[in-house]
């Protein structure tokens, strides 16, 4: 069996089959990371030792007929997610000694379900960017061309996952942040219902915008993690108390009569027409396999990146004010005084972009334009999620590309960031709206992969699972590898 | 739109959110934040009156729990990530002359 790229569920079946130990797997994967990842900057910080000692007590599970869903299943966790004693880092020089004093209720989860975490995953820092390259910790390369960014701020979950280095991973989205790094990198990424997944400690960027998820090679694979990723968590105020149903139950169901919304405003201007043409040719597929194609409008689709670039930074200026240099976090050298502790501190400990970022919403929070920025990016958020709500009562997924192009140069986009915040026009209505949506491998436009989106309504993660698995079903897109065979 | 941050919103800007303001670097800074403000100012096109803001995307209230201690907390693993930390204080520049 080559493990390279094998899925989650084929490493699973050979687990338990004893056609490899979890040590074996363990060892492979950290082999390889070794030997790619000085090319591709996925990980931060790999534990190895640490994953070395899961992986013997994952075989003695295996010895003694003791298992659970996820034993011995090396995977990958973007270095948003606290991990208690380990240094969690969020991509930023602000964080970077912090070493987190619990963890995370997802990574709980995965760990209590069997996971093995092989090390934590490069990020744009504090998730703010769509290209991986705002991070301390230097930019992470895409496998399929090293030139290229991997998208983001997931970046380095969908690199490490795509350049065979574990089995999964999981990411962060806010604005696309899981659904645009999977697109870019030929992965399937779900950004579930907001507060499906617990946001106990993961770091937070934007608050009512923030959910974790799991990126992988099929979904059938990101269904068996996010069985083990979602619930309700008292620890979480905003996390639903909805039962989880068994995603992985029910994916091989026919989608015969599945109507399928095309959203009008996700092909206009700006979409590359060889991205455009493989969207066309997935919906195609979904045709053959008895769907039915329905054109809607989501009438307020041109204001999301506006309202978003609003929201979003009004609460990271909030979020961020916590990293004051005293209790935890950088510190300046030799401070004046308060003052200047505080403001030396962030000044030095945060990036460019975030430090933009924060006044934007300082600006957008600011006593005279709190009106006209803040309460009318809320109000446009109603309507973007009234649209959501009329376009469910007619059709059951909605359809479209993830991202705008395939993955581009680094360096390209870096000093435009309007063009930058442009990568997300696709995947930001449905985080502003709060319904869950993903990106599965639906071609190649130039070599590279290409996202097809999917959307749900909210707490349908189930039937969008299902519809992206009948797709892979018929399609090979998700099995193709970079070509370099790395 | 016209800029909307002029160098001394910026100052101000700076101060609020505990920024250092770097007189260096202020053109590049006002560039950048006018670029974003004139992007989000698209938003001010659409005729919102009568429209409430949404602050929860699934519109549901915070959960509350009764107001007892869950949580217990390992002062030492919290205070090993202070940068100045000691015989239980966190210590910071003197405040008082």
């Amino acid at each position: 069996m080559n493990l390279d790229f094998a899925t989650l569920t084929d490493l699973q079946k050979a687990l338990r089959n004893r056609a490899v130990s979890a040590t074996e797997l363990t060892q492979h994967y950290l082999t390889r990371i070794d030997a790619l990842d000085p090319t591709l900057n996925s990980f931060i910080s790999v534990q190895a030792e640490a994953a070395l000692a899961a992986a013997g007590r994952a075989d003695e599970r295996f010895a003694q007929g003791d298992t659970r869903p996820l034993t011995g299943i090396p995977i990958a966790q973007k270095d948003i997610f606290c991990l208690q004693g380990q240094k969690t880092t969020a991509g930023s020089k602000m964080l970077s000694q912090f070493i987190a004093p619990y963890t995370a209720t997802c990574s709980e989860k995965l760990a209590h379900a069997g996971a093995i975490t092989l090390g934590k995953t490069n990020m744009d820092e504090f998730a703010m960017g769509s290209s991986n390259e705002n991070s301390y910790f230097g930019a992470v390369h895409n496998p399929w061309d090293p030139q290229l960014i991997p998208g983001g701020s997931s970046g380095g979950s969908a690199a490490a996952v795509a350049a065979g280095l574990c089995a999964a991973s999981t990411g962060t989205d806010t604005g696309g942040s899981i659904r645009q790094p999977a697109a870019m990198c030929g992965l399937t990424g779900l950004k579930p219902t907001y507060g499906r997944i617990s946001r106990w400690g993961m770091i937070a960027f934007a608050s009512s915008l923030d959910q974790a998820g799991p990126m992988a090679r099929t979904a059938q694979d990101a269904a068996i993690l996010l069985e083990h990723m979602a619930g309700h968590d008292p620890r979480d105020s905003t996390s639903l108390n909805e039962p989880v149903p068994r995603f992985s139950e029910g994916l091989d169901n026919s989608i015969r009569g599945l109507r399928i919304g095309v959203c009008r405003e996700f092909f206009t201007e700006g979409l590359d027409p060889a991205v455009e043409r493989s969207i066309r040719e997935a919906l195609a597929v979904y045709e053959s396999l008895g769907a039915t194609l329905v054109d809607i409008s989501l009438p307020h689709t041109p204001y999301s990146v506006s309202a978003y670039y609003v929201i979003a930074p009004a609460e990271c200026s909030a979020n961020l004010a916590r990293f004051d240099g005293i209790r935890y976090g950088y510190r300046c050298s030799d401070p004046e005084n308060l003052q200047d502790l505080y403001q030396r501190s962030r000044g030095e400990g945060f990036g460019e972009e975030v430090k933009k970022r924060i006044l934007v919403g300082t600006f957008a929070l600011s006593a005279g334009y709190f009106d006209a920025f803040y309460a009318r990016a809320q109000k446009i958020r109603r309507r973007i999620k009234e649209d959501f709500v009329n376009a469910f009562e007619h059709v059951d997924v909605i359809a479209g590309p993830t991202a705008p192009t395939p993955a581009f140069p680094l360096g390209e986009k870096a000093s435009n960031p309007v063009e930058m915040y442009l990568q997300d026009i696709y995947t930001i209505s449905a985080s502003l709206a709060g319904v869950p949506a993903m990106s599965i491998p639906a071609g190649l436009a130039n070599g590279l992969p290409v996202g097809l989106q999917l959307i749900g309504n909210y707490l349908q993660e189930g039937p969008l699972l299902q519809a992206a698995h009948q797709f892979q079903q018929a399609t090979h897109w998700h099995s193709l590898t970079p070509p370099e065979a790395l | 739109m016209n800029n909307l941050v002029n160098e001394k919103t910026l100052v101000e800007l700076s101060t609020l959110a505990a920024l250092p303001f770097e007189p260096e670097k202020s053109k590049a800074t006002l560039d950048a934040l006018n670029e974003v403000l004139a992007l989000v100012g698209q938003m001010q096109s659409l005729d919102v009156s009568n429209v409430r803001p949404l602050a929860h995307p699934l519109e549901r209230h915070q959960s509350l729990r009764a107001d007892a201690v869950t949580e217990t907390v390992d002062p030492d693993a919290l205070s090993q990530n202070a940068p100045h930390y000691e015989a239980g204080l966190y210590f910071v520049p003197k405040v008082i002359e």
